[in-house]
């Protein structure tokens, strides 16, 4: 792999950019992998990377019904924070959060992580009481957030209305290392750090049958033929139950269509990313100007990946209450993403019933922030059998009640 | 130079003039001018700087598709970023200032980003920057963000002046477009007695046609337009709204669409954008076609547009935008350009057709009129920089060696033409890939499909494909009738209008020009103007494996900009299905989202904002605690007095002295926001017996119990009073947030699960209003105002009773929240406020105060009665609170129960309820947890318990605090420490959570 750099970019200008060499390899499947990953999403092609990198795991297919990173990778509002209540949540997040700020440098290939800072507003006394735990279980996990002023909140964000009228400002939960991502870029970053440890990432290629014998999986079935593997991960997030199914067992999950909006560009006017939880809806600005608006799921089952619009309507309220310097702004694009929700709102890194398949999926509306820690605890799981990271959020949590529910801390989606 | 002509324009009334302002120069147009007409009148062409590299844009096109000519306008309250001049009509007073520029338009210091675009390619951004580490957020991203972005925000505290409103219709068709193809449609079906809605974008009714010109059954087209308009304008089926734009279409029929009012009268009343939600039966997308940009070096220099629009300019508006237009196609449409150009008396110095076999009837006519036609021909390179000054010309198939230099001001391209089929595309209509017109059209075979499984979509004329005049008559007239008849209306007979099409010769597909075009030419030419997109940066991205259109797009930025690629995308997947090797619709299209084009998130808001931003539920006594100096606290919906401060008294002195007012005389609470939900029928009992954890079937007439509510998982989810009014008839109280969630609740499980057991339930929680009479004193104050018995006998607590109260009739409920004597008396709300006023009055003696909700909170934590919200979060289980008592043992079943019977559920290490008293008498901060020793496996401090309530207690002068403690209960009288985020350390003694009263003496008195 030929190294990024400013120079090399100053090189290949000299003729006129005809040198640059694929940044992943597009091969033919081979009759058999150590590990196939299904999915080259994000969390699925960090996966695959650990297993390379922290385990000398490289004879690994990823395989994509698709495109690489077309999934829920390619359509988030790219925040990246880990102020999470619960224990193990917190870990796997801050692990995510962590391996972000150096990810540029580690794939060298710039992701824009951008620490630009998080701040959840808190607009009732209860929500200042929920953010105050917040703060004091964040303080014993090792993730660094504060619960700051309303005075505060304005210094940070001064297009903000602290007075209301509906829902004074009473102060916020601050994470100042979280921040945003380029999306697009982490998925392709994985794939180039993939290819180039000699996996093979096949897109357009769809698995319809998961063969096993004796309980055991020996391999898949796809539209580009039958592949072997030893260990099989299904990374397919909005899909999981799919998956799940040709492989022989059932998920708690449910499919939901997450909404998602961008204003037209302006020049900047707000350097930090808000969510505002007691209306419902969160905005940052985008490094091109757009203001990135995220909001609510749809409440009805959908595999399809676009929304309706009433939500769109809740969320441009809230925020213009939040914000009422954005009335005048035009939206530019609407879309969603199908997410896979659990009943505890976290996700599911686990063995199966079938023996050497492993699934990861659930992450619900907050998948995007987790794909580095997703795919280190998973590859983990994957090579050694357990991991820290994943422990608490086994399939069996849901039989023994076990819940890591974090739907306590932030009713909305993130 | 671009200017007005002496003659011409059929849009505008040159009786009017109008003055408006740009950049600060005074200028002056006509009344139904756009800007960008205006701007052209006054030889305004370069309009402002592309996004990435700061070059120079003029105005291409003559409506929404524009991507170049994006305006600030207006200033404050007015404040608009980005508003496009194609379709921003002027008024008298608009005052627009280009954008994306520092320090002026015509001197940009971003500009220097073109000078260095060799070495800023697609996607340059993930390939640098990246070391050192720190520099990203501190120098890298701050100078992207500020040389990005492209309308001024606006001001922190600009506040918008104007309002907005939704509107909802139902109609059984619904036309976009109003277009010659729409206004037929809207004929047809209007004919057939279908409910219509059209609707037209622009301000006039007609689309292009009357541009084009054409006869129509033998008239010019302007007359068929102005009949047809006036036809329907005459069917009171049918109705008709101009500035009205089709936003987007969702499932199941729903439209929305968006009337701009007062956009280009913003001096009249009334609100700015209207966002109308529509269900319509049938949608008929008469959205016409967008012309395609040619690739050519140089094609986004100032001067260079669309064929059809300069045509439009010369037509529409009276305006030239060049004396010398050179027109470059690949088709016979633009030569209808240049025999416009030449009728008003300007020059075309060449036609440069890129077939070699060139054009048809067209090309005969301009060639009559002595105008110079070369074939096989392409376009080199536009000579110019802010301002086109020449082409030259090659031949189409070379690589671009120069034949021959024209002088020119404008070149006017045409690529053809490609349907708008957005708003047929966004709820799932296919494409087709169309060889001979080089375009993707709907396929009719795979439309989006409604609630039936029916098509609900149809798209007519040239949104369909069919771009001649009388073909898309044709077209429009039968989805019309079809529309109506598939919403149950007979269509009429009356025959589709009869137009004839000029015979044209076919196009030639031309993605890049010359063919040849060799790496120098390809780094000039633009597909995507405003952000600064490039043959060769879309050729880069394939070369580099983002081989899917959406990868493409992604890393190249293509179609990302406001105009969301109307014009460039077409061009950018065939260049990308062209380094790819594979044919057009295999490469496909990205996803068309709505809306078609940007709309106000001001409309989107609607009416809903400020104080009505949510529904502002109000009890009773509202405006009483309002005048009486309440803090409010948000409670959902509802606003509840957090305490009643008096002048100079903190919130802190206030709580304290309502809570020892009611603990020592009389506090009135104004409990109306609990809620309340009626549950009734003869499976009552049997209902709630599910519902609740413990039971309330046995419940007798007349009395009251405290029930548990838990989800199917065993977490507690809400707690309140049941009375049991009559034999089937029960009354649940739940939290005041708990209302609706409870009463979905229980309408989920009677409808899904027991939906044959005979039990109805109301919520009537607005139905009543509730006071508490709290305090040792609160029988004597009722005792003064009822005849009723209220003895401790005859009255006991955890009764009901229908109780008189001077003349109000009311049901009091002998229950407490605050440990002391106390009646929650329920009126019907309208008698809410006098009962309040005659307690007042009653109590005055005993110096009746009323207290808020931190009071209210207080009072209960120091009894040590739990609270949903705090001791419960949603994990919590009620036997972690020691109320196994509410748990019936007796029960099969009830909600919660088996996952209450899980083995995480029965773990003896679950944290418990106990009460905690801080060593020094401080208060623990909120939120806090006890720490163990040590570390978990993720290097996280071990805790072993939490803070669920902590408040400073009037009544016990100091800190008390509820908590779950793992072991708790078993561990009464340890120490445990609760470090805060404030730096200081915590110690606790875990005690029992009653910390008041323990035996119950003062409510049961």
């Amino acid at each position: 792999m030929r190294r990024y750099s400013a120079f090399a970019v100053a090189r290949e200008a000299a003729r006129y950019h005809t040198g640059w060499e694929r940044a992943w390899r597009s091969p033919e499947p081979k009759k058999k992998y150590d590990v196939i990953i299904v999915g080259a999403g994000g969390h699925g092609l960090a996966t695959a990377f650990y297993l390379g990198k922290n385990f000398g795991i490289t004879n690994v297919a990823i395989l994509e019904k698709g495109w690489l990173g077309g999934g829920n990778t390619g359509r988030n509002t790219t925040i990246i924070r880990s102020n999470y209540l619960q224990d193990p949540s917190a870990a796997i997040y801050e692990k995510a959060r962590s391996l972000y700020e150096t990810m540029s440098q580690d794939l060298n290939y710039n992701v824009m992580f951008s620490p630009r800072g998080v701040l959840m507003l808190a607009q009732t006394e209860h929500e200042v009481r929920g953010y105050q735990r917040t703060a004091h279980a964040n303080m014993l996990q090792g993730v660094e957030t504060e619960f700051v002023s309303p005075q505060r909140v304005k210094e940070l964000v001064p297009i903000i209305s602290l007075s209301g009228p509906r829902y004074p400002v009473l102060g916020g939960l601050w994470q100042a290392r979280g921040g945003t991502g380029r999306h697009d870029a982490v998925a392709w970053g994985y794939a180039r750090a993939c290819s180039d440890m000699g996996m093979d990432i096949i897109q357009q290629c769809e698995v319809t049958a998961v063969r096993k014998e004796g309980g055991k999986v020996v391999g898949v079935d796809t539209t580009k033929g039958a592949i072997d593997c030893d260990k099989l991960g299904i990374v397919v997030a909005g899909h999981s139950g799919v998956l799940a199914e040709m492989a022989g067992f059932r998920l708690p999950i449910e499919s939901v269509a997450l909404q998602a909006l961008v204003s037209e560009p302006i020049k900047p006017c707000m350097d930090i990313v808000v969510m505002a939880n007691t209306v419902h809806g969160y905005m940052s600005q985008s490094d091109k100007g757009e203001m990135v608006i995220g909001g609510g799921a749809d409440g009805y089952n959908n595999y399809t990946q676009r929304g309706s619009f009433h939500h769109i309507e809740e969320t441009v309220r809230a925020l213009i209450e939040t914000f009422p310097m954005i009335s005048r702004l035009k939206m530019l694009r609407q879309w969603g993403g199908i997410v896979d929700m659990t009943g505890d709102r976290s996700p599911i890194l686990s063995k199966t019933p079938v023996e050497n398949v492993f699934i990861n999926c659930g992450w619900g509306t907050g998948g995007f922030k987790a794909i580095p820690g997703s795919g280190w605890g998973m590859a983990e799981l994957m090579a050694k059998g357990q991991s820290s990271l994943t422990e608490e959020f086994g399939l069996n949590r849901f039989r023994e009640g076990r819940f890591v529910d974090e739907s306590v801390a932030a009713g909305v989606a993130h | 130079m671009s200017t007005r002509l002496a003659q011409g324009g059929r849009r505008i009334d040159r009786r009017k003039s109008v003055e408006f302002r740009f950049n600060g120069k005074r200028l002056k147009g006509y009344e139904g001018d756009t800007l960008a007409s205006a701007l052209l009148a006054n030889d305004q062409m370069m309009v402002g700087r592309s996004f990435k590299y700061h070059r120079p844009r003029g105005i291409v096109a003559s409506g929404a598709e524009e991507p170049n000519a994006l305006f600030n306008t207006g200033e404050g309250a007015t404040f608009e970023p980005n508003q496009r001049a194609t379709t921003t009509e002027i008024f008298a007073g608009l005052e627009a200032k280009s954008q994306n520029h520092w320090p002026s338009l015509e001197f940009d210091i971003g500009a220097v980003n073109a000078k260095l675009s060799r070495f800023l390619p697609a996607g340059f951004y993930y390939k640098t920057f990246m070391f050192p580490r720190f520099a990203w957020k501190h120098l890298y991203e701050p100078f992207i963000r500020q040389s990005a972005g492209l309308g001024r925000a606006p001001e922190a505290e600009d506040r918008d002046g104007d309002t907005y409103e939704h509107f909802y219709g139902f109609f059984d068709v619904v036309v976009i477009g109003g277009g010659v193809a729409g206004l037929q449609a809207a004929k047809a079906a209007g004919e057939a007695g279908a409910k219509v809605l059209v609707m037209e974008q622009t301000a006039q009714w007609g689309g292009r046609a009357a541009v084009d010109g054409g006869e129509v059954d033998g008239a010019p087209v302007a007359d068929y337009i102005a009949a047809t308009v006036a036809a329907l304008e005459a069917m009171e089926n049918v109705t008709l709204r101009r500035r009205m734009m089709g936003a987007g279409v969702y499932d199941h029929g729903y439209l929305l669409a968006y009337e701009r009012l007062r956009d280009h009268c913003p001096d009249e009343a009334g609100p700015r954008h209207r966002l109308w939600r529509i269900r319509a039966g049938r949608i008929v997308t008469a959205t016409g076609a967008i012309e395609r940009p040619l690739s050519f070096a140089g094609n986004d220099i100032p001067g260079v547009m669309l064929a059809s629009a300069v045509r439009d300019y010369i037509v529409d508006y009276g305006v030239s935008p060049g004396d010398r237009v050179v027109v470059v196609t690949n088709n016979d449409d633009a030569y209808r350009t240049a025999i416009a150009v030449k009728e008003a008396g300007l020059s075309v110095p060449v036609i440069v057709d890129a077939r070699v076999g060139g054009g048809g009837a067209l090309a005969d006519q301009a060639r009559a009129l002595g105008i110079r036609v070369e074939t096989g021909k392409g376009i080199a390179k536009v000579h110019g920089t802010k301002r086109v000054e020449g082409v030259a010309i090659c031949a189409q198939a070379g690589e671009g060696a120069v034949l021959d230099e024209v002088g020119c001001d404008v070149v006017a391209m045409s690529g053809g033409w490609s349907p708008v089929v957005h708003l047929w595309s966004h709820c799932g209509g296919k494409l087709n890939w169309d060889e001979a017109q080089a375009c993707f059209r709907p396929d009719g075979n795979r439309p989006p499909t409604d609630q039936d499984g029916e098509g609900f979509v149809l798209p007519a004329g040239a949104a369909n494909g069919e771009l001649g005049l009388g073909a898309g008559l044709t077209d429009a007239d039968a989805a019309g009738k079809r529309a109506a008849d598939e919403t149950g209306h007979k269509p009429g007979r009356g025959k589709a209008p009869v137009a004839a099409d000029v015979d044209e010769a076919a196009l030639e597909p031309v993605w890049l020009m010359p063919q040849g075009a060799g790496a120098k030419l390809r780094m000039k030419a633009w597909l995507d103007y405003q952000n600064d997109v490039k043959v060769s940066d879309v050729q880069l991205a394939a070369r580099e494996g983002y081989e899917s259109v959406e990868h493409t797009k992604r890393y190249t930025t293509l179609g990302m900009a406001t105009d969301q690629g109307k014009l460039s995308n077409i061009n950018g997947l065939a260049i990308l299905s062209d380094a790819l090797g594979q044919p057009i619709p295999q490469t496909g299209t990205t996803t068309f989202r709505p809306p078609y084009t940007p709309i106000s998130m001001g409309a989107i808001a609607g009416e809903a904002r400020a104080e009505i931003f949510q529904p502002l539920r109000r009890t009773p006594m509202h405006d009483w605690h309002e005048a009486n100096g309440a803090h409010w606290e948000p409670v959902g919906q509802w606003r509840r007095p957090y305490c009643y401060p008096k002048t100079g008294e903190s919130h802190a002195a206030a709580v304290a002295r309502e809570v020892m007012a009611t603990r020592e005389s009389l506090g009135l609470l104004d409990a109306s926001t609990l809620g309340k939900l009626i549950v009734k029928g003869p499976d009552a009992g049997r209902f709630l017996d599910m519902l609740y954890t413990n039971m309330m079937s046995t419940l007798k007439p007349g009395k009251c119990r405290y029930g548990l509510m838990c989800s199917e998982n065993g977490f507690l989810i809400d707690d309140g009073v049941v009375a049991r009014l009559d034999d089937d008839t029960f009354l649940c109280h739940t939290t005041t947030g708990g209302a609706e969630r409870i009463h979905a609740h229980m309408e989920e499980w009677l409808q899904t699960e027991w939906w044959d057991w005979k039990v109805y339930v109301a919520n009537v929680t607005e139905q009543y209003a509730q006071i508490a009479v709290v305090g040792p004193n609160a029988r004597k104050v009722l005792e003064k105002l009822s005849e009723d018995d209220l003895s401790a006998e005859g009255f006991p607590f955890m009764a009901w009773k229908d109780v008189t109260l001077n003349r109000i009739k009311t049901r009091v409920y002998r229950i407490s929240f605050s440990g002391e004597l106390s009646y929650e008396i329920s009126v019907p709300a309208s008698e809410g406020r006098a009962l309040w006023n005659m307690l007042l009055e009653a109590g005055d003696e005993y110096g009746a105060t009323p207290y808020g909700t931190e009071a209210l909170h207080v009072m209960r934590a120091e009894k040590g009665f739990i609270m949903i919200g705090d001791e419960t979060d949603g994990t919590v289980i009620p036997q972690d609170l020691g109320l196994h008592w509410a748990i019936s043992k007796k029960k099969e079943d009830f909600l919660g129960k088996r996952a209450q019977e899980r083995s995480h559920m029965t773990d003896p290490k679950r944290w418990k309820l106990v009460g905690l008293e801080t060593v020094d008498g401080s208060v623990i901060p909120d939120g806090a947890y006890a720490v163990a020793d040590g570390t978990n496996a993720n290097g996280q401090r071990n805790v072993q318990g939490r803070v669920t309530s902590t408040y400073f207690s009037p009544t016990l002068g100091r800190g008390i605090a509820m908590g779950l403690v793992l072991n708790g209960p078993d561990r009464m009288g340890e120490v445990i420490s609760f470090p805060g985020t404030d730096g200081k350390t915590y110690d606790a003694k875990i005690v029992d959570p009653v910390f008041y009263d323990k035996d119950g003496e003062k409510q049961n008195v």
